[in-house]
């Protein structure tokens, strides 16, 4: 998924109509003290960390500035920082406006029902997590017609919206569902949606974008994300692949095998850490390439854990061994190897004569690569 | 028919002339499946493996009495290919192909629902019934006739099951992959009605993941309205919580979706639910011999 940050989904907002506060991204000091100065940003303004982690607010990469030099100087203070793991590049500068009521309002997926579905709540501008279920209305809309007038209407109402806010809202929900419709969101989120004067502001904006959808979708591409740079290059290549704690590599088909996997592995006290599917693939070279970019990971051991079915063990089984011949010996860590399935006893063969051995039996591979993985024998 | 396909299911393949269209068409033949007829647009007149090849599903259907199709298409064209098969009455539609957006999906779904077409998938294996057909991708080394019905929404994981099954001595009576992306066509509560009516089927084995809610649903049903004993495994019971979607993606699911609230639910529906993988073909074993005795 692609998760745009709050600048980059109001730039989508205003695309669809959506009214947003007045702002400009800025990536230096200089460039948010001219926004200001400029009369692009009115005074006194907010100052926010263009990152894509929560809490924002609490964690101070939100500040304000009622001159162009605090603009600058909360600009400078919070650019080049480290939120939660993230550099900020940019910061967003808006306008502060006078919030009269904070909204809460979504489009996502409802897996069960197969539909989008639409949820509103007027407790806005909280975690809307701690917001109990019977103030969230919930409206699964049908993707044939679309969002049509009466779901609009009915979310005004749970809203509690009367007058012109209720044609505000009218528009403003026309544009986020074509939006969330055309751009192929998994999620549009609004939170808080903010009633000022007898208008609708969306000051936060929360924008997925589904992968698969990436070829309708070139412009996506470029957005950075929150990947490390082993999980760009993974991306670029279709690999599947996430780092996270722990020092196991699972190399394996499937997303269902993988997890299995991780599962066996952490029962017999291993801290699996580097996942790579190799999904479906009947390309030695594709093998390879995921297997050296487990290598640059630098795990220390790895568990390859295949089952073959469109992915034949002896491709595999190639692959691994032509990955196996570039990796320089100080490089080198314990590999345990597991393939089973459409030609199996091929891959076995060509595994053994590169000096690896596979074990069928699941406990015991794992044991084995737990045990590699201390060092041991 | 027992669940959804057997001697009487003819198959057209829709991108057959592509590589995977090509490799499987011919599997699917090996498994004893009337793989009738094939359709790449263009290439009218040619064969695969023996199998004509249409221009359009309408031709195909109209030449050979297709009524399911194996859907090899590519993601981008796989929407188009869909409504084109369901448009020329195909029953039953098995979409391979992955990366299929969800929101083309959304609509796949209430069109072929709309018109009686069943989807199963997509990107998923496919479905088999052993010694009658099968129509998808699952190696068919591991399969061997019996009374386990398989559910999945895994693809290699179920290999992996269903050939632990072979190897305890059984057989499986059907076995559907339902595919694991968030909108599919077939989901458990689609799947299970199907075997509780299937006189072939004494026991079933059910296979999720973390994500979504379809194993809680399950299990409300398994619960109310399934009478034969039920395995299950839950894969990513240790996946670590992050990289996860947005706020609004949690509170549809409430606390439901992980690994734990799947295994409970299930247990409280009666089900045994393995730790491992390997657990599973050993409890079915266990449950076989029990039924036996009766």
């Amino acid at each position: 998924m692609v998760k745009l940050t709050e600048g980059r989904g109001k730039e989508l907002f205003r695309k669809y109509g959506v009214a947003v506060p007045k702002g400009v991204v800025a990536g230096s000091a200089d460039d948010a003290a001219r926004a200001v100065a400029s009369g692009a940003v009115p005074l006194p303004c907010v100052i926010k960390a263009q990152v894509l982690a929560g809490g924002r607010g609490k964690g101070g990469a939100v500040r304000f500035a009622s001159t162009p030099e605090e603009a600058r100087a909360a600009a400078a203070a919070i650019l080049g920082s480290s939120f939660q793991g993230e550099t900020v590049r940019e910061v967003l500068l808006e306008e502060k406006v006078a919030i009269a009521r904070e909204l809460y309002l979504s489009f996502a997926l409802d897996r069960t029902a197969r539909l989008p579905i639409l949820m509103t709540s007027a407790r806005g501008g909280v975690e809307i997590e701690s917001v109990d279920d019977s103030e969230i209305e919930r409206q699964t809309i049908d993707p044939f017609p679309g969002l049509v007038a009466y779901e609009r209407r009915r979310a005004a109402r749970s809203l509690g919206l009367t007058g012109p806010l209720v044609g505000e809202l009218d528009r403003l929900l026309t544009g986020l569902y074509r939006l969330f419709d055309d751009e192929d969101a998994e999620l549009v989120e609004v939170n808080p949606l903010a009633v000022v004067g007898d208008r609708l502001l969306a000051l936060d904006a929360k924008v997925i974008i589904e992968d698969d959808a990436a070829f309708r979708h070139p412009e996506f591409a470029a957005v950075h994300d929150d990947r490390t740079p082993l999980e760009e290059i993974a991306r670029e290549k279709e690999i599947a692949f996430v780092q996270l704690e722990g020092n196991i590599g699972v190399i394996a088909n499937g997303a269902g095998l993988t997890m299995a996997t991780l599962d066996v592995l952490k029962e017999f006290g291993g801290a699996p850490g580097i996942f790579l599917d190799l999904g479906g693939t009947d390309d030695p070279k594709k093998v390879t390439e995921a297997f050296l970019l487990m290598a640059q990971a630098k795990p220390k051991a790895v568990f390859l854990n295949i089952f073959g079915g469109v992915t034949r063990c002896d491709t595999v089984a190639r692959g691994l061994v032509t990955a196996l011949g570039s990796v320089a010996p100080s490089e080198r860590f314990p590999l345990v190897a597991r393939i089973r399935g459409n030609n199996e006893a091929e891959g076995i063969a060509i595994l053994r004569a590169a000096g690896v051995t596979s074990v069928p039996d699941l406990k015991a591979s794992a044991q084995a690569v737990v045990a590699a993985a201390r060092g041991g024998p | 028919m027992t669940v959804l396909v057997d001697g009487e299911t003819r198959v057209v393949v829709q991108g057959i002339t592509g590589h995977q269209g090509t490799v499987h068409t011919r599997a699917m033949r090996e498994f004893g499946t009337q793989v009738v007829a094939g359709v790449t647009p263009g290439k009218a007149g040619s064969a695969v493996e023996g199998v004509p090849v249409f221009d359009t599903v309408r031709e195909a259907v109209a030449k050979t009495g297709a009524n399911a199709s194996c859907l090899f298409v590519p993601a981008p064209f796989a929407k188009d290919a869909l409504i084109e098969a369901v448009d020329a009455g195909i029953r039953l539609s098995v979409l391979v192909t992955e990366h299929i957006p969800f929101h083309d999906m959304l609509v796949m779904y209430h069109y072929a629902r709309a018109r009686g077409t069943r989807i199963i998938g997509p990107n998923c294996p496919g479905i088999a019934a052993p010694g009658r057909s099968k129509v998808g991708i699952i190696p068919n080394v591991v399969f061997r006739p019996g009374r386990v019905g398989v559910i999945s929404r895994s693809g290699t994981l179920t290999y992996e099951i269903v050939n632990g099954i072979k190897e305890h001595g059984l057989g499986q009576s059907t076995c559907i992959g339902l595919g694991g992306d968030p909108v599919v066509g077939t989901s458990f509560v689609d799947a299970l009605p199907l075997f509780e009516r299937d006189p072939e089927t004494d026991l079933m084995v059910l296979v999720g993941e973390i994500g979504g809610t379809a194993e809680e649903d399950a299990a409300e049903l398994i619960r109310t309205s399934f009478s034969k004993p039920v395995v299950a495994y839950i894969a990513g019971r240790s996946a670590p919580p992050g990289k996860r979607m947005g706020h609004a993606g949690a509170i549809i699911s409430r606390g439901r979706g992980t690994a734990a609230s799947k295994v409970a639910a299930l247990e409280r529906a009666g089900a045994r639910v393995a730790r491992f993988p390997y657990e599973v073909p050993e409890i079915v074993a266990e449950l076989a011999r029990t039924q036996a005795r009766r």
